[in-house]
């Protein structure tokens, strides 16, 4: 606005101060807020975290430290090969099972509803989102009778994939959904089907790289809820990795093992999801 | 197109429309919003589908033909290239479709860039370029798969004025050097009377009148058209013996048979000269300027005659000398005009026309 003052004009810049003051003040309140805010949450949750990862440390005698909580995770073995090995390759085939078979399942169909049966939607929607009002045990009670044939064919673990796709469903419908309703899908799809794309490629070609980003965070949930689902597997008698944790840490004395394969189990999690996240910026940030 | 119809339940969006168009013209649909202008569009583009009808495209009938097989170029009016390619990916995708190799789309991608003027931003990302940018790029896109007919659905509405007038006239020079048949939508009438070779002025699922520009305006085929196209003034008067009398002008009517009564007859401001005077004698075309809108070279003022306001166009020149509290006398032309029942209501024309 200085710009247009005329020659002769004296500019008035004492009035424009104060408020530039305020805002400023405004703004370091604003900061020291978020500052107090972000410490007591970030206490609030690593604390548990700390006390955690002390106890599993923790020696024979109180107070003094030791490793041997985390070797005994390694060297647990009841027969056969070490099961540890066995749940983490379980868990993550799970992971990678699931979390393809919700994408391919979800990422067309919601596409589709979107272009050609919008009135669909709302429907899908409340089917998709159902799972996080229903608790883990009526689910198990539920699936029980079809697990019981399942196992009576002796398939693996494996099939756990079935129940997390459904308990996965909220969370990666809700990551795709903010997704789509980033681009204006109708107008892409439109101009790509009129310079000759088939739908096939109108959703591979054109809508889905335009919601990698969407992809990735459905991806993420899906594979986070996978690595940390216990309760399914443990009422199901299926053996993942946090089942085969608590099976460890049942089964010794040390009271350390408890919290050193809980510390574990959390750092799994968190370092393939951290890693997932890495490869997917990379690709987006190269596409 | 014949007898194309579209119903979205009980509205009538199209209502039987016979459009022909000829090879290597531009053709404009005009229309307020809900007259069926895009839907005409989007049925000629397969986008959707016609309850009845036909549509031929060099006498191959593609009525039931899928989008993707139409060879239908389209502009759409948001921006609608793919964020996650290039500008010249964007160009080449529908070569990419129909395999035409690496090297020969990405050359022909060059070339169509070359003639929207923008092969220097051929390595950027649709959010890198400006929105007159994108369109340009869009118009290269569906250009570069050779399409039969080129379909323009309103694509500078969401551009601002001087970046819309400088590429309406790009979309002229470029339709004129490729050829193409083209078919152009829009609600702004100017745009359709710049560049059209002929205008389609529709209503209600119907086209009212298909002519050329200068036709359109000067001999308008119904009140609507005359209404909607450009500005009239709507003065009561009275038909008699094949003549309209408005505040005691006799001027002679467009359609001679007209029977006898009240009318309202649509005068163009532009047949409407002013002269002043300092003290004129009351009568019917008798007057003050209330305001004066200036347009440029020629400039609009409003008259209240005590019972109605009259728009008039003058010159600058002229207008200038007639400033808001002016007495002023009106004379009106005597070119032919068009009379409608003083019932029907008035076409929801833009005041910027």
């Amino acid at each position: 606005m200085a710009a247009v003052t005329s020659l002769g004009e004296t500019p008035i810049a004492p009035p424009a101060r104060r408020p530039r003051g305020m805002q400023a003040r405004r703004r370091r309140r604003l900061n020291a807020f978020r500052y107090v805010v972000f410490t007591v949450f970030g206490l609030f949750f690593i604390l548990p975290l700390l006390a955690m990862a002390r106890f599993s440390l923790e020696g024979a005698t109180l107070g003094s430290w030791s490793l041997s909580g985390w070797r005994q995770i390694a060297s647990y073995q009841n027969t056969g090969i070490p099961p540890l090995l066995s749940a983490i390759e379980i868990t993550l085939e799970l992971a990678v099972i699931t979390c393809v078979v919700t994408l391919v399942l979800l990422v067309p169909t919601m596409i589709w509803i979107r272009l050609r049966v919008q009135w669909l939607a709302r429907t899908v929607e409340f089917l998709c989102l159902l799972p996080l009002t229903i608790p883990a045990i009526v689910l198990v009670v539920g699936l029980g009778p079809i697990y019981n044939r399942i196992q009576h064919y002796s398939l693996s673990a494996l099939m756990l994939f079935w129940v997390y796709v459904i308990l996965a469903l909220p969370y990666a419908y809700r990551a795709l959904a903010a997704g789509l309703s980033a681009i204006d899908v109708t107008t892409l799809a439109e101009a790509a089907r009129s310079l000759g794309a088939s739908w096939f490629s109108v959703i591979v070609r054109v809508i889905a790289p335009n919601m990698w980003q969407a992809i990735l965070n459905a991806l993420l949930l899906t594979a986070a809820l996978v690595l940390g689902e216990f309760t399914i597997a443990y009422l199901l008698l299926y053996t993942n990795l946090q089942e085969e944790l608590y099976a460890i840490s049942r089964n010794t004395p040390n009271a350390s093992v408890v919290f050193s394969t809980s510390t574990a189990a959390l750092l799994f999690a968190f370092a393939l999801l951290l890693i997932l996240s890495y490869v997917g910026r990379r690709r987006r940030g190269r596409g | 197109m014949e007898g194309l119809s579209r119903h979205y339940g009980p509205v009538v969006a199209l209502d039987r429309l016979d459009l022909t168009l000829q090879p290597g013209e531009l053709v404009a649909l005009l229309g307020p919003s809900g007259c069926g202008k895009t839907t005409t569009l989007r049925l000629l583009a397969g986008l959707e589908d016609a309850d009845t009808g036909y549509i031929s495209v060099g006498g191959k009938d593609i009525t039931r033909l899928s989008a993707a097989k139409r060879d239908m170029g389209m502009v759409f009016q948001a921006y609608s290239l793919f964020p996650h390619m290039t500008v010249r990916q964007n160009v080449a995708f529908g070569l990419r479709l129909r395999r035409v190799s690496a090297a020969q789309r990405d050359k022909r991608a060059i070339e169509m860039l070359d003639l929207v003027g923008l092969a220097t931003q051929a390595d950027r990302y649709p959010h890198q370029i400006s929105g007159g940018q994108q369109q340009r790029v869009a118009l290269a896109r569906a250009l570069a798969i050779e399409p039969q007919v080129l379909l323009l659905d309103e694509p500078l509405s969401a551009l601002d004025a001087k970046v819309r007038a400088q590429l309406r006239d790009q979309i002229r020079r470029i339709q004129l050097e490729v050829g193409i048949t083209t078919l152009f939508v829009t609600h702004d009438q100017e745009e359709a009377l710049a560049i059209a070779d002929r205008v389609g002025v529709m209503r209600e699922g119907r086209l009212e009148q298909l002519a050329p520009p200068t036709e359109v305006y000067s001999r308008p085929a119904t009140a609507f058209v005359a209404e909607f196209v450009g500005l009239s003034n709507r003065l009561t008067g009275e038909v008699r013996g094949g003549e309209v009398t408005v505040r005691g002008c006799t001027l002679p009517l467009v359609e001679r048979d007209v029977p006898d009564g009240q009318v309202v007859a649509l005068v163009r401001p532009e047949a409407v000269t002013l002269a002043s005077h300092t003290a004129p004698e009351p009568g019917p075309l008798v007057g003050t300027v209330i305001a004066v809108t200036f347009l440029g070279a020629t400039s609009r003022v409003t008259v209240d005659l005590g019972d109605t306001t009259v728009l008039a166009q003058l010159s600058t020149s002229d207008a200038s000398a007639l400033p808001a509290g002016s007495r002023v006398t009106l004379t009106i032309r005597p070119d032919p005009v068009l009379v409608s029942a003083s019932s029907e209501p008035a076409a929801a024309a833009d005041e910027e026309a």
